[in-house]
């Protein structure tokens, strides 16, 4: 993301001009945006117009709009957002109070202006335009017969492929079908890899499974890329990484990222980073329950009392309809980062972000034991 | 005879040119095959056939042929089944036909049909000549072979053919496959004849039968048949013991266990020689371990037992859990050898694990073989030890010390397995019960036959021809061929086309067994491994959130709110993320102690929801015990088991 412009006044009032530049910048865009903002681009708009005789004519113009966001569409697999609103300026082709859906576009600069930019928003901003790019991972986690292609990218996991096969077992006398059920899943694995992985960008690509599936289907890939004659795999041979993971399941990610060999590659990476915390946070909860907090609720306590160490939170929480609760979430934000306190945000794209949104979306480990607040539990828990 | 023949439905043609009654048994009320679909039901046979006599061992007569005459034999063989390819007639009696004539087709076939008697004198000759080689093919009963004979006969004599007792024909069968030797096409085929009598059978089911009933009259002389898996730490020893104990009852014939050695030498494992006989991928075989369940049958003096070959490392649990919840009863391998069996206990082994698997699944007969104790010279305080040990530990994870048996033995020399120890070092202080006879000594569950009707599905392959196979253990009631059956989650309707267990064709199979279905009228993506094959008229309850009562075992970090595990149910894996903790329970009392606990330490008990990704077929515990438990487990541990209590949809 590039940042053109910033103006804000004393209030924390004004607009920030920016032009997205990468499909994640999306993902940033959409956690920028809330409804009730103003956003101003260029976009298509279909026009009709009737000319003296009565005969109407349509066509597609290319014109500059500024609408109130009224409704924000995300779309994890294509990274398109879409915001829909009324038109608040009025335009020689579009009258006020119009609706029209803005589809951001990459590299096109689009304008922001809020009411009120909160500090959460003015970080999200801040990551989103570091200069110094993380490098790309691609994952492959797989067990016999299940598989997921997935990319990592600071703020995003996306899986690419799915790939379920039911692959016979062995029998007596049948072993064939087995052999034949594997080769044909590590060949689907396989073109999955090829399709959703652009080598150019990725700078390592992790094969993860339980046992020796793993190793088979490394044997396996190279030797049909030999056969083929596939430069594009042969190349990039080195950047091929086995790791263990429990299962061929998604959240299996997490240990495959906790994994030190790839921690040492990918240390920079926010993914790795935020496994590594609701790690901490688990451990603290086994042996010092009284110093891991988790629910709304607790950790507002616990805030109160400024014993807040590390904030754990979910940018999900950022992204809710209701201004207030936002506020609410923002004020927590800023008071643990005024007491010396760390706040870690995670992403809802990734695994240890879902895993967190399920915890209630807020966590605290907490600098000294508070009494659990008993009395408070039947309320919270819906 | 024809007032059981679909009249309107008949395919006139093919009345005059030797209908045979057969096919008139084949309809059935819900489900019958149309004479016109019957070519294909026989190709299939056929193909049945010929696919297998690629796999089968050669059997002695065979064995004595040239290359060139095996060729022949075998395309005259084809030409026969071409000819009289309605016919079941076993291989066996083919290649002496084809034998006697010389290679001569048209004279074989003559033969074949000509003299029914003579068939049956020749058979009862060869019957008698049997005892002399024991691994060898038992030949087949007469009267089996007279239905089969009979049957290219008009329609008359038909109905003599298939009057004979069925237990004889299902017995008959048995001690055969057993028999390695024998190949395994001789079987399917002469039971094949046993499958087109279906529909007899068939006609009870009409008759609202009792399955008890029919239980006792299809396998009342049966031997009981049990389901045992072992298990244990990986390299224990668990598939070289098995191994070991297959050749040691004449189970693995002489030839192949040459071959097995001689390979395994080359690799450079000759220790492995034993497993190989259950470990069968070139996987397994390089790598030396077990990493799916191998399966294999044999006989002690009361029982027949299907054994189940659980893989021991710890990234293969998944499959070891599928094999576990088809047995009744469990063998533990335990490896005296000093530092190992520490390892497998002590250090995060796998010894506790698997122990605490099995008895959560439900399996409470238990014992433990301790293995390799020749490396420990024999040692008696080496085993009191290990005892000792495994003995507070079983007891703690909640099997009772009498239904807990433990056999010192060495599966690489042979000892304790079949006969009393013949080492001093062993047979100085132990007087027990070989392994035989410790699995001899299992009683068999009593299998709850009269409920409704379920089959796990654990594996998913092509049939011959164009129909799939299911195959999987039937957790409760009966089902038999031409039945409707629900695939659930996904709802669908199928129809039993065959059934098999162990490769022998069955009319009717019940709860216990581990039968190979065939399946029509569905598609082959829509059935997965894990779902479930139930009774349309009492359906299995699908849905993707359940209550579960779950006992947390010892683990790293707590179970909280969100928190994401890997569901095993049956033989199904899914993701599923424990969505609330509803509350904690005393362990012993089972009283609520805190309601919505923060988390769920190690060694609590609780009761919790949990969200399934996908819909998933399941029962409460309370109403069906096989489908009511599950195993949560994250990272490759398992860190709980639970019973259903409720089912949220």
């Amino acid at each position: 993301m590039k940042l053109v412009e910033k103006y804000l006044d004393k209030e924390g009032e004004g607009h920030i001009v920016l032009i997205p530049e990468e499909p994640e910048d999306m993902w940033h865009a959409y956690n920028l945006i809330s409804e009730g903002d103003s956003v101003r681009s260029t976009t298509i708009r279909k026009v009709q117009t009737e000319s003296s005789t009565g005969s109407s004519s349509s066509n597609r113009v290319r014109t500059t709009l500024t609408i109130s966001v009224e409704n924000i569409d995300f779309d994890t697999q294509a990274c398109m957002l879409r915001l829909k609103g009324r038109n608040i300026e009025e335009n020689q082709y579009v009258k006020m109070g119009a609706y029209h859906t803005l589809d951001l576009e990459l590299n096109r600069k689009f304008s922001l202006r809020k009411q009120y930019w909160d500090s959460i928003s003015l970080e999200r901003i801040d990551t989103a335009c570091d200069p110094t790019k993380i490098a790309d991972v691609a994952a492959v986690i797989m067990q016999e017969g299940l598989a997921h292609v997935c990319l990592i990218t600071p703020s995003m996991t996306l899986i690419r492929a799915k790939i379920d096969v039911s692959i016979p077992r062995k029998r007596k006398g049948f072993v064939q079908q087995h052999e034949k059920g594997l080769t044909k899943f590590y060949d689907n694995v396989m073109q999955a890899i090829l399709r959703h992985v652009n080598f150019d960008i990725v700078k390592c690509i992790l094969i993860a499974s339980p046992g020796f599936v793993r190793d088979q289907f490394y044997e396996y890939m190279f030797q049909t890329a030999v056969k083929t004659d596939n430069k594009v795999l042969l190349e990039n041979k080195s950047k091929f990484m086995l790791v263990h993971a429990s299962s061929g399941f998604k959240h299996s990610l997490k240990e495959v990222l906790q994994d030190p060999s790839v921690m040492a590659k990918i240390s920079d990476t926010k993914a790795a980073g935020e496994v590594k915390i609701l790690e901490t946070f688990y451990s603290m909860l086994q042996c010092e329950p009284a110093r891991a907090f988790y629910g709304k609720k607790h950790v507002e306590k616990a805030n109160e009392a400024q014993a807040i160490e590390t904030l754990l939170i979910s940018d999900n929480l950022f992204r809710c309809q209701d201004v207030n609760l936002r506020k609410e979430y923002v004020k927590l934000v800023e008071s643990v980062r005024e007491n010396g306190g760390d706040v870690k945000i995670f992403s809802s794209l990734h695994i240890s972000g879902e895993q967190l949104e399920q915890l209630t979306g807020v966590a605290a480990i907490l600098r000294f034991p508070m009494p659990e607040l008993e009395d408070d539990d039947e309320s919270e828990e819906d | 005879m024809s007032r059981h023949r679909d009249i309107r439905n008949m395919d006139y043609s093919d009345e005059y040119e030797g209908y045979d009654d057969v096919y008139g048994h084949s309809i059935d009320d819900d489900y019958y095959i149309s004479p016109s679909n019957r070519q294909f039901m026989y190709n299939r046979e056929n193909s049945t056939r010929s696919s297998e006599d690629g796999i089968k061992e050669e059997d002695e007569v065979e064995a004595q042929l040239t290359d060139t005459e095996k060729l022949k034999l075998e395309s005259c063989i084809d030409e026969i089944n071409r000819i009289l390819g309605s016919l079941n007639i076993p291989r066996i009696d083919l290649v002496d036909f084809v034998l006697t004539n010389k290679f001569d087709v048209e004279k074989a076939v003559s033969a074949i049909l000509d003299d029914p008697k003579f068939r049956q004198t020749e058979q009862s000759e060869r019957k008698e000549k049997a005892p002399v080689q024991p691994t060898t093919i038992q030949p087949t009963d007469p009267e089996s072979v007279k239905v089969v004979a009979s049957t290219p006969k008009t329609a008359t004599n038909v109905t003599k053919g298939f009057e004979l007792p069925q237990k004889d024909l299902k017995l008959n069968s048995t001690p055969r496959s057993q028999s390695p030797a024998s190949g395994r096409a001789t079987p399917v085929l002469s039971t094949a004849s046993d499958g087109a009598e279906e529909p007899r059978i068939g006609k009870f089911r009409d008759t609202k039968f009792d399955p008890q009933q029919l239980y006792k009259k299809e396998r009342g002389e049966e031997k009981e048949h049990l389901y045992m898996v072992v298990i244990g730490h990986v390299d224990a020893g668990k598939s070289t013991l098995m191994g070991r104990l297959l050749c040691e009852l004449g189970q693995v014939n002489q030839r192949i266990m040459h071959k097995y050695e001689q390979e395994s030498r080359k690799l450079g494992k000759q220790s492995f020689m034993y497993a190989w006989v259950l470990d069968e991928t070139g996987e397994e075989r390089n790598r030396g371990i077990t990493m799916d369940i191998g399966r294999f049958q044999f006989e002690t003096k009361t029982k027949s037992i299907t054994l189940l070959d659980a893989p021991g490392h710890k990234d293969f649990i998944p499959n070891m859990i599928s094999g576990a919840g088809q047995a009744d009863v469990a063998l533990m391998v335990v490896d005296a050898t000093r530092g190992e069996f520490e390892t497998g206990f002590d250090f995060g082994g796998q010894t506790r694990e698997h122990a605490l698997l099995v008895r959560s699944l439900g399996v409470t007969q238990f014992a433990v073989a301790i293995n390799k104790l020749d490396t420990v010279s024999w040692s008696k305080e080496r085993f009191d030890e290990i005892v000792n040990k495994l003995k507070s530990f079983l007891k703690h994870v909640g099997f009772k010390e009498s239904d807990v048996t433990f056999v010192p033995c060495s599966g690489l020399t042979g000892q304790n397995l079949v006969s009393k120890p013949t080492e001093n070092g062993l047979s100085s202080w132990y007087n027990g019960p070989c392994l035989l006879d410790v699995i001899d000594n299992f009683k068999s569950p009593i299998r709850p036959i009269s409920k409704p009707f379920r089959l796990s599905v654990n594996d998913i392959f092509k049939g011959t021809g164009s129909a799939f196979c299911v195959s999987g253990r039937v957790e409760t009631g009966t089902l038999s061929m031409g039945d409707k059956v629900l695939v659930c989650p996904k709802k669908e309707y199928a129809v039993v086309k065959s059934l098999s267990i162990d490769e022998i064709p069955k009319t009717v199979v019940f709860a216990g067994d581990q039968a190979t279905v065939t399946l029509s009228g569905i598609e082959m993506q829509n059935v997965a491994i894990g779902n479930i094959l139930c009774d349309p008229q009492n359906p299995v309850q699908v849905a993707t959130r359940f209550q579960a009562r779950i006992v947390v075992f010892n683990v790293t970090v707590p179970m909280t709110k969100g928190f994401p595990v890997v569901l095993h149910h049956q033989s199904l894996v899914e993701p599923a993320v424990v969505s609330k903790l509803v509350s904690q329970l005393n362990k012993s009392t089972g009283e609520i102690m805190k309601k919505h606990p923060r988390f769920l330490g190690k060694n609590t008990s609780a009761i919790v929801e949990i969200q399934v990704s996908k819909p998933i077929a399941l029962e409460l515990y309370s109403d069906c015990k096989e489908l009511g438990r599950v195993m949560l487990r994250i990272g490759g541990v398992t860190i709980a088991a639970g019973l259903i209590t409720k089912i949220i949809i």
